[in-house]
C-alpha cells in the first residue's frame, strides 16, 4: 500500500495562509472576524494552542495589531490577518511598528470597497492603501499571492522579510485566491528557510536600539533580555528616545527608508512567462494573474506574441524589472480589480512610452480570461 | 530609598508642569516596586499618548510609549507572549477611557494580569486643556468655555462593572494610601486598576479658579471621603467629592490561567 504524502493538501487560501505563519515560526495572532479573511483566525484558534502558542480575538481591529506588536516586541512572531475595512483601523498602528521598526505581519484579504463595500466578493482595491494608508513618508513590503501554494510560501516569506527588515510586511491577499481550494504539495518542513531577527551582540550598556551602522538594520533586543530601551511611536535618535534634533531626525528618517530601498533586490519578486518575443506585456498580479496567464496563452494561439509579467512583491514596485522587458513591446495590458492603480504605477515605470491599456472591474467580479484577451488582440 | 536607581536621569527634567501631580504617583510607583524587589529587566511600562503617557520615558525599565489610547493592546499581546514580565500600563483619563474605552473594559473583562495606573486629571493636559471623559459637568475646558455639558465617567466603578480583579482610587493628597493601593495592585494576578486623582493646575485648576497645585492638592484633601464612609450617605451629600477607597479586591483565574487550559485541551485533541 501506498503511504500517504504528508505534505499533500487540499486547503483554501486562507487555511495556506494560517499553515504558512505556523511553519515560520508565528507563535501569536490576534484578530477580530472579518470576512473573507475570518478562516485565518478560526484555523489559528484551533493550532496555535495545540503547539504551545496564543491566539486571542481582541476586542477590535486596531487592538488587534497593537497586540502583535507588543506580542513582537516579546520576541514572539506574530500574525493579525483583516480585509478592507479592518486593514483601514489598523493603519495608524501599522504605521508604529514602521517607526519603532518592530516585525510583524499584517494579512489584508481585499474585498470590495470603498466603506463596507463588498463583503463576500473579490477586489484589489487596496493597492495604494497598502502603500500609503498610514500617515507620513514610510517605506513598507506589499507581497501578493496567486494560488494557494503561492500564499503558503509567500507568508513565512512575509516573515523573513519583516524579521530581516524589521519591518511590517503586509500579505496582499484577495477574495478569490483566499477562498480557492486547490490541491498543494508543501515543503518538507525542514528545507524552509527561517529568518530571525538580528540580535544585539553588544553588552546592554553598549546597546543603541536604532543604531545608524552600515547595515541600515538595527540589532533588536526583545523585552525581557535585560536591555530596557525604550520604544517610542515619536521621532527618536540613535537611543530610541524621542528628539527633536532636526539632524538625528533626517538622519533616522533617511536610514528608516533607505534600508528598504537599497535591498529592494532582495525583496522585490517578479514572475515572468513568454516575455522573450513578446509584443503585447501584460503586468497582473493576485487571482488576476490568473486570468492574465491564460489570456496570454491563447493570445499566443491566435497568433499574437503576448507576455507576462506577474509581480509578486507589489511594494517596493517592480520598475527596474517591468524596465527590463517592456521596451521592445508595442503596449501593455494592466488587468486589475480596481480602477487603475497599478496601471498608474506602471505608466511612471515606463514613462508612458507605450500604450496602457487598463483592464478593470469593481463590480465584485474577477476578470475573466477573455476580457484580458480582448484587450490583447485589440488593435485599438 | 533612592529613586535614582530608577530614574534615567538624563532624560531630566520632565515635561510636568510646577504643581502637575503626576510626579507624586510615579514616585508612588517606584517606592512599591523598591518594597517588592522587582527586578528592572523583568518591568514592562506601556503606555499610551498624553502626559501621563510620558511616564515610561523616565524609568529605567524595557518602555514602550505606543499610540494614543492603545497601551492596554500592546501589552495584552506583550503580556501573552511574556508571561514572565510584570507589566504596568500608565495612562491617563483621556488615554483610558476616551479613545481607549474599549480597550479598557475589555481588558478588564479578560482579567488579564496587567495593572494600569490611571493619572485622571479631568483634562487633556498635552493637547492645551480640552475636556475629557470625567472633566465634571459644568466645569470649563478649552473646548467647553461654556461650561462641561457632559456627565463624566467615574473610571472605577467603570472597572468595577467590567470585571477588573483589583480597583482602588486614590488622590495624590493621599500618598499613603497611593502606596498601598499600588503595591495591592501589582501583587494582585489579574487585572488591576488604581485610579489617582491628580492636579492639572496649568490646564484645568488655572481655568476653573481652582488656584495652584498646592491650593488643589488641599482641595483634594478636604473633600475626599472613604468608600466605608460614603456609605449610605446621599448623591446630594457626596456631591463634590472624591470617594476613595478599594472598590474591587477579588481572586478569580486570569487570562493566562484560563487560557493555560485551552492549550491543555488542544494539545491532547490534536495528538
Amino acid at each position: 500500500m501506498e503511504i500517504p504524502n504528508p505534505n499533500i493538501h487540499m486547503w483554501q487560501g486562507n487555511v495556506a495562509c494560517a499553515e504558512g505563519a505556523i511553519a515560520a515560526g508565528c507563535r501569536f495572532f490576534a484578530g477580530y472576524p472579518i470576512t473573507p479573511s475570518t478562516e485565518i483566525a478560526e484555523v489559528l484558534s484551533q493550532k496555535l494552542p495545540a503547539i504551545g502558542g496564543n491566539f486571542i480575538q481582541m476586542e477590535d481591529e486596531i487592538a488587534a495589531i497593537g497586540a502583535v506588536i507588543g506580542a513582537s516586541l516579546g520576541g514572539v512572531k506574530a500574525l493579525t490577518a483583516t480585509s478592507g475595512p479592518g486593514f483601514s483601523l489598523k493603519q495608524e498602528n501599522i504605521g508604529f511598528a514602521v517607526m519603532a521598526e518592530v516585525p510583524c505581519v499584517i494579512v489584508n484579504v481585499q474585498r470590495g470597497g470603498p466603506s463596507t463595500g463588498l463583503p463576500t466578493h473579490s477586489a484589489q482595491g487596496d493597492v495604494m492603501q497598502a502603500r500609503w494608508g498610514t500617515h507620513g513618508d514610510h517605506p513598507i513590503i506589499v507581497l501578493s499571492p496567486s494560488s494557494v501554494r503561492e500564499t503558503y510560501d509567500m507568508t513565512i516569506r512575509a516573515f523573513n522579510l519583516a524579521e530581516k527588515y524589521r519591518i511590517p510586511v503586509v500579505l496582499l491577499s484577495d477574495e478569490t485566491v483566499a477562498h480557492l481550494t486547490e490541491k498543494i504539495t508543501i515543503p518538507d518542513p525542514a528545507s524552509i528557510e527561517i529568518i530571525d531577527r538580528k540580535k544585539p551582540y553588544v553588552s546592554p550598556e553598549k546597546y543603541l536600539p536604532y543604531q545608524i551602522d552600515e547595515t541600515d538594520i538595527p540589532a533588536m533586543a526583545n523585552f525581557g533580555e535585560g536591555f530596557r530601551y525604550h520604544v517610542t511611536g515619536l521621532a527618536h535618535d540613535e537611543t530610541g528616545f524621542p528628539t527633536n534634533n532636526p539632524e538625528k531626525i533626517k538622519a533616522q528618517l533617511e536610514r528608516l527608508n533607505r534600508k528598504i530601498q537599497r535591498n529592494r533586490n532582495d525583496i522585490v519578486e517578479v514572475e515572468t512567462f513568454e516575455t522573450e518575443d513578446m509584443e503585447v506585456l501584460v503586468i497582473a498580479f493576485g487571482a488576476t494573474a490568473r486570468s492574465a496567464r491564460r489570456a496570454v496563452i491563447n493570445a499566443r494561439e491566435s497568433g499574437v506574441k503576448a507576455g507576462l509579467l506577474r509581480m509578486k512583491t507589489i511594494w517596493p514596485f517592480p520598475d527596474e524589472e517591468i524596465e527590463k522587458i517592456y521596451k521592445s513591446v508595442k503596449k501593455i495590458v494592466v488587468p486589475e480589480m480596481n480602477l487603475g492603480q497599478i496601471a498608474h504605477e506602471v505608466e511612471w515605470a515606463t514613462r508612458r512610452e507605450k500604450p496602457v491599456v487598463r483592464v478593470n472591474k469593481i463590480n465584485g467580479e474577477p476578470i475573466t480570461p477573455n476580457e484580458i484577451y480582448e484587450s490583447i488582440i485589440s488593435q485599438g | 530609598m533612592d529613586y535614582l536607581q530608577y530614574l534615567r536621569k538624563d532624560k531630566m527634567p520632565h515635561i510636568w508642569c510646577d504643581g502637575c501631580g503626576h510626579g507624586i504617583v510615579l514616585k508612588s510607583i517606584l517606592r512599591v516596586i523598591d518594597k517588592l524587589g522587582w527586578d528592572k529587566n523583568n518591568i514592562a511600562m506601556i503606555s499610551g499618548i498624553g502626559c501621563s503617557s510620558r511616564t515610561p520615558g523616565y524609568v529605567d525599565f524595557n518602555t514602550l510609549h505606543t499610540t494614543h489610547g492603545r497601551g492596554l493592546t500592546f501589552a495584552t499581546g506583550l503580556k501573552i507572549a511574556r508571561p514572565d514580565l510584570h507589566v504596568i500600563v500608565v495612562s491617563g483619563d483621556g488615554d483610558a477611557t476616551a479613545i481607549g474605552g474599549n480597550h479598557f473594559i475589555h481588558a478588564a473583562r479578560r482579567n488579564i494580569d496587567i495593572s494600569v495606573i490611571i493619572y485622571n486629571n479631568y483634562i487633556y493636559g498635552m493637547t492645551g486643556g480640552q475636556v475629557s471623559p470625567t472633566t465634571p459637568g459644568g466645569k470649563k475646558a478649552s473646548t467647553t468655555p461654556y461650561g462641561n455639558p457632559d456627565t463624566p465617567f467615574d473610571i472605577s466603578r467603570l472597572a468595577q462593572a467590567a470585571g477588573a480583579a483589583y480597583v482602588a482610587r486614590s488622590t495624590a493628597f493621599h500618598v499613603g494610601k497611593m502606596d498601598r493601593y499600588i503595591e495591592q495592585a501589582f501583587t494582585k494576578t489579574g487585572f488591576s486598576v488604581v485610579e489617582v486623582l491628580t492636579p492639572c493646575p496649568t490646564s484645568y485648576g488655572r481655568r476653573n479658579k481652582e488656584g495652584r497645585g498646592v491650593d488643589m492638592l488641599m482641595y483634594q484633601k478636604q473633600n475626599s471621603i472613604g468608600i466605608e464612609q460614603a456609605k449610605g450617605k446621599t448623591a446630594e451629600e457626596l456631591k463634590g467629592k472624591y470617594i476613595t477607597g478599594v472598590f474591587v479586591d477579588k481572586e478569580q483565574a486570569d487570562y493566562r490561567q484560563r487560557y493555560d487550559e485551552v492549550i491543555k485541551k488542544a494539545s491532547k485533541l490534536n495528538k
